[in-house]
């Protein structure tokens, strides 16, 4: 049995709570990557994290990218969104195809 | 391209011939299992961009209403209201094999039969901006749990097509030209011997020859 926890600053995530996700509040890249250890070595297999705290701990999130659980996902928080997200989308598709033809596409559909 | 450092003897040479031909199947196999895997990934990728769009829009409206409703209420009661949830929610993970790629699939379970059982205060003492907040919140769930799911899939799938794509150009571009070459260079080195064979016996031949019949 798996659970899922969502991390981040307590604006961002007392919303999930309700929703039974368990909640971690985490301010600071040093405490968001001493969290997301200890949730991924109990059995939480899914892990929002908060695009803020994602892109202060790069480099643990790169450590669980692939292994096959825990799913790491970055969520917009309450400052907005940052892009992280979508850029990790395009880091995927680097890796596969060697350049972010999908994100090219879009930006070419806009007209930018 | 580099001659291996070999023998040029038959046996290596029908070694030879046998790994080249294991080596061109293996790329071939290799390369179908690359582009398939490519199909996939890039069909998935499209969902999970589709499914981050919608995501991080709802989470937005949910966040907009979460602060109107904090600006409305004190952060002391929205914790009370929010401390102790009425749903729980747990996760059974069954694994999907694309093109030997495991992948997890996510199956969400609630505590409480009813999926509208998400609010976990009375209603007296909260202002509506919070209901909506938390229910804007459980609208895009089943949609955060599949962007989980594909997301994770991305990932495990563009580590695996790297792989993949690496071991065909190393078949491609390295291994198979190098048996190649060796198996050209092998032969010609067999041809060269017989030829010198050849003519070492026909000199022997006249050699003898002479001597017989007492020629010259």
């Amino acid at each position: 049995m798996y659970k899922i926890a969502a991390v981040g600053d307590k604006d961002s995530i007392c919303g999930f709570a309700s929703l039974g996700i368990h909640i971690f509040q985490a301010d600071g890249a040093q405490e968001a990557a001493k969290t997301l250890r200890r949730l991924a070595a109990d059995h939480y297999a899914v892990i929002y994290i908060t695009e803020l705290l994602a892109s202060q701990i790069t480099d643990e999130l790169d450590r669980y990218r692939h292994l096959p659980l825990p799913a790491v996902i970055p969520i917009p928080g309450v400052k907005g969104n940052t892009g992280l997200g979508m850029r990790y989308v395009g880091k995927s598709v680097e890796q596969a195809v060697g350049s972010d033809i999908i994100s090219e596409d879009d930006r070419s559909s806009k007209g930018i | 391209m580099a001659v291996m450092n070999i023998n040029p003897t038959r046996m290596e040479l029908t070694n030879l011939k046998r790994k080249l031909i294991t080596a061109r199947r293996g790329h071939k196999l290799l390369k179908d299992k690359r582009d398939e895997l490519m199909r996939r990934f890039l069909e998935l990728v499209r969902e999970n961009k589709r499914l981050r769009r919608r995501v991080e829009e709802g989470i937005g409206q949910a966040n907009m209403h979460m602060a109107v409703a904090r600006s409305v209420m004190s952060d002391k009661s929205l914790d009370v209201a929010l401390m102790m949830p009425t749903q729980e929610m747990s996760l059974d993970i069954t694994q999907e094999n694309v093109m030997s790629v495991l992948i997890p699939r996510f199956n969400t379970k609630m505590k409480t039969p009813d999926a509208h059982d998400i609010y976990s205060y009375g209603f007296a003492f909260t202002p509506a901006d919070l209901d909506v907040a938390v229910k804007s919140l459980s609208d895009i769930m089943p949609d955060l749990f599949r962007l989980a799911e594909v997301e994770k899939a991305c990932q495990l799938m563009a580590a695996e097509i790297e792989k993949t794509r690496r071991r065909v150009n190393a078949l491609e571009h390295v291994l198979i030209p190098r048996y190649e070459e060796t198996i050209r260079f092998i032969t010609m080195k067999l041809d060269e011997n017989e030829r010198s064979t050849t003519t070492r016996l026909m000199k022997v031949k006249d050699m003898m020859l002479a001597k017989a019949h007492h020629y010259m």
